[in-house]
């Protein structure tokens, strides 16, 4: 692990302070996100919760990077990203945070080991070497006899582990996992849950998982609820009226 | 990067090999259009270009092309002879006249006259025979449009009689010689024998021409030429751009092949531009998540332009590869005979397919690059 990404214990991994979201729709603008004022420590497992519409895809959205707040600061391991150019902007994605897509978006045409290095490829590492080390990486989410096959050759559960592979092969600080388990059945959910405890939790490491799905509630180490734009819960567990 | 760029385009066949199919059709239809076009007016110059010999070309003042001459007294050939620095100056006689084969079938040809003594005027190259028959009588030489036209069914026409404005012509040889623009047939016999092929008016002598003597330029040869005889006198290359620029500047080829290579053009433009903007669209969500994931705009560019170029340097080899396979199969035809390819042709191609590319490749990326990285979440 390289210094910077050194992390003390249960210090905020992200930061947010009075973040606003408006959004203009015809002549009016819709406010997505009221003041949102919230800290994501590292090591534990983080599900920001809400119906649809509630504002959490947004939130996501501006805490990992790629979508600018109304306003209001954003602070990820101590570094204010939107007060960085949009270039060192993306670097700093490409450094730092691992992203879980709910549709995995893996490229058709390459093969599982050449996806799960993508990350590796963006940084400049040469394709061979950085093939061989998402490899490893698929190795240890038991799938690495799967790594020569392209996407449509795989079945969703791998497809969503060569996700998972992607998201964490360059050892990211933070990791954005997007409804892992909304097509899933709930056995296969708490499998999904499960590996993401397992190979995405780290002392140094945050992982932020936005779902509604209520079968797997119980295995957040922390709950947010989001509704309307405000956070209305934060706790181990879900309030009794959800 | 450009290695995943390269990949996700191959790997969608289906549009890889329309974009394929977009880029070798525009470059084929474009070289091999310029290809016949600059191919088809240089044969304007072919009367020229078949004497190697003749450094300077002389004629009346009126004439302009080696086909549209305007006949001048048997003196002028004294006059040309008798400027300094000419060499040597022989006669040459271009005339139309009818032809009557045994079959009885008629044709229009053109006759050539050239000079008795060094068959000066007469193509170097001989497919058959030698160029020494016609010293014999009533010979003539064909040309191998006329082998094809006149006698299509026959391995050599050499021993047919024919009956050329009434009089007698056997066929002695057959000359390598490049074709006329109009792919009239021609006859080459001497000059005294096409002066007898060709009765009629008092003057019938449609150039002279001239070798210059050393140390003298041809085109300063020409100019004491016209000086001290007011006849006309243009080097070798100036009459043979003579003959293209009428081709050009009196018929609507240009044009029209101006047109269709417009057309390749906006085909190309069209075919590329649709596969392009679908094979984006279908990637778009993958080029969203390569952009939150962390790669930036610069990169996203090379990789569009990777794609454009790998499909532009496929493309336009095998649009190049057709155009020199409709070369080499149509050449064996005398129409296509010495069809070449300019080195200038497939450098306007390669700017034509490099603007198509700018063009298709400029929207897609634009698409591309508006996709906000935030929308794979949605």
């Amino acid at each position: 692990m390289s210094p910077q990404n050194a992390q003390t214990d249960h210090t905020a991994a992200i930061s947010t302070r009075g973040v606003t979201r408006d959004f203009p729709a015809g002549q009016d603008v819709i406010t997505v996100l009221h003041g949102i004022d919230l800290d994501i420590r590292a090591g534990e497992l983080t599900f920001l919760v809400g119906e649809s519409g509630s504002g959490k895809t947004t939130l996501i959205s501006i805490m990992c990077g790629i979508l600018w707040p109304t306003e209001g600061e954003v602070q990820v391991f101590g570094t204010d990203i939107y007060d960085l150019t949009d270039t060192a902007l993306v670097e700093f994605r490409l450094a730092n945070i691992g992203f879980i897509f709910q549709q995995y978006n893996l490229i058709p045409s390459i093969d599982a080991a050449a996806n799960a290095a993508v990350p590796l490829i963006a940084r400049g590492m040469a394709v061979e070497e950085a093939r061989a080390q998402a490899t490893e990486m698929l190795d240890a989410l038991n799938i690495a006899d799967q790594a020569d096959k392209l996407p449509s050759q795989l079945s969703g559960g791998q497809q969503q582990r060569v996700a998972i592979a992607r998201a964490l092969v360059h050892e990211p600080r933070l990791v954005v996992c997007d409804e892992p388990t909304a097509a899933l059945d709930a056995k296969s959910g708490r499998r999904v849950m499960d590996l993401l405890r397992e190979v995405a939790v780290a002392e140094d490491r945050a992982c932020i998982i936005v779902t509604h799905d209520n079968r797997i509630f119980d295995m957040a180490d922390r709950i947010l609820v989001l509704e309307d734009g405000r956070i209305t819960h934060d706790g181990k567990d879900m309030p009794e009226e959800h | 990067m450009i290695w995943i760029a390269i990949r996700m385009l191959t790997g969608d066949r289906t549009k890889f090999y329309g974009l394929l199919f977009g880029i070798a059709f525009s470059t084929l239809l474009i070289t091999q259009q310029l290809t016949i076009f600059v191919n088809l007016i240089e044969r304007g110059a072919s009367g020229v270009y078949n004497v190697a010999e003749a450094e300077v070309w002389v004629m009346d003042p009126v004439s302009r092309t080696t086909d549209i001459a305007y006949a001048m007294p048997t003196t002028a050939l004294d006059r040309v002879r008798g400027v300094p620095g000419v060499e040597w100056a022989v006669p040459h006689l271009r005339a139309n006249a009818a032809v009557r084969t045994d079959t009885g079938d008629l044709e229009q040809v053109a006759i050539i006259g050239v000079d008795d003594a060094t068959l000066i005027g007469l193509p170097k190259g001989m497919v058959e025979g030698s160029r020494a028959v016609l010293s014999r009588p009533d010979s003539v030489i064909i040309d191998d449009v006329g082998t094809t036209r006149m006698f299509p069914d026959q391995p050599t026409p050499v021993g047919e009689v024919l009956e050329l404005n009434d009089q007698r012509a056997v066929i002695r040889g057959m000359a390598d010689s490049i074709p006329s623009f109009t792919s009239t047939v021609v006859l080459y016999t001497r000059y005294s024998q096409a002066l007898r092929y060709v009765p009629g008016t008092r003057n019938r002598l449609s150039f002279v021409l001239a070798g210059a003597a050393d140390g003298v330029a041809a085109a300063e040869l020409a100019r004491r030429i016209e000086a001290q005889t007011g006849l006309r006198a243009r080097t070798r290359d100036e009459f043979a751009g003579d003959g293209v620029d009428f081709i050009i500047e009196n018929t609507g080829i240009p044009f029209n092949f101006g047109i269709t290579v417009v057309l390749g053009f906006i085909v190309g433009v069209a075919i590329v531009g649709l596969t392009f903007s679908l094979f984006i669209r279908d990637n778009i969500r993958q080029f969203g998540a390569l952009k939150a994931i962390g790669v930036t705009n610069g990169k996203i560019v090379r990789m569009v332009a990777a794609q454009a170029g790998m499909v532009g340097a496929v493309g336009y080899a095998l649009g190049l590869l057709g155009t020199v396979a409709f070369i080499w199969v149509f050449g064996s035809d005398p129409t296509f005979k010495g069809f070449y390819i300019p080195w200038q042709i497939p450098l306007m191609s390669l700017v034509a397919v490099a603007l198509i590319l700018a063009i298709t490749g400029f929207f897609a990326l634009r698409n591309v690059l508006r996709t906000e990285p935030a929308a794979v979440f949605r």
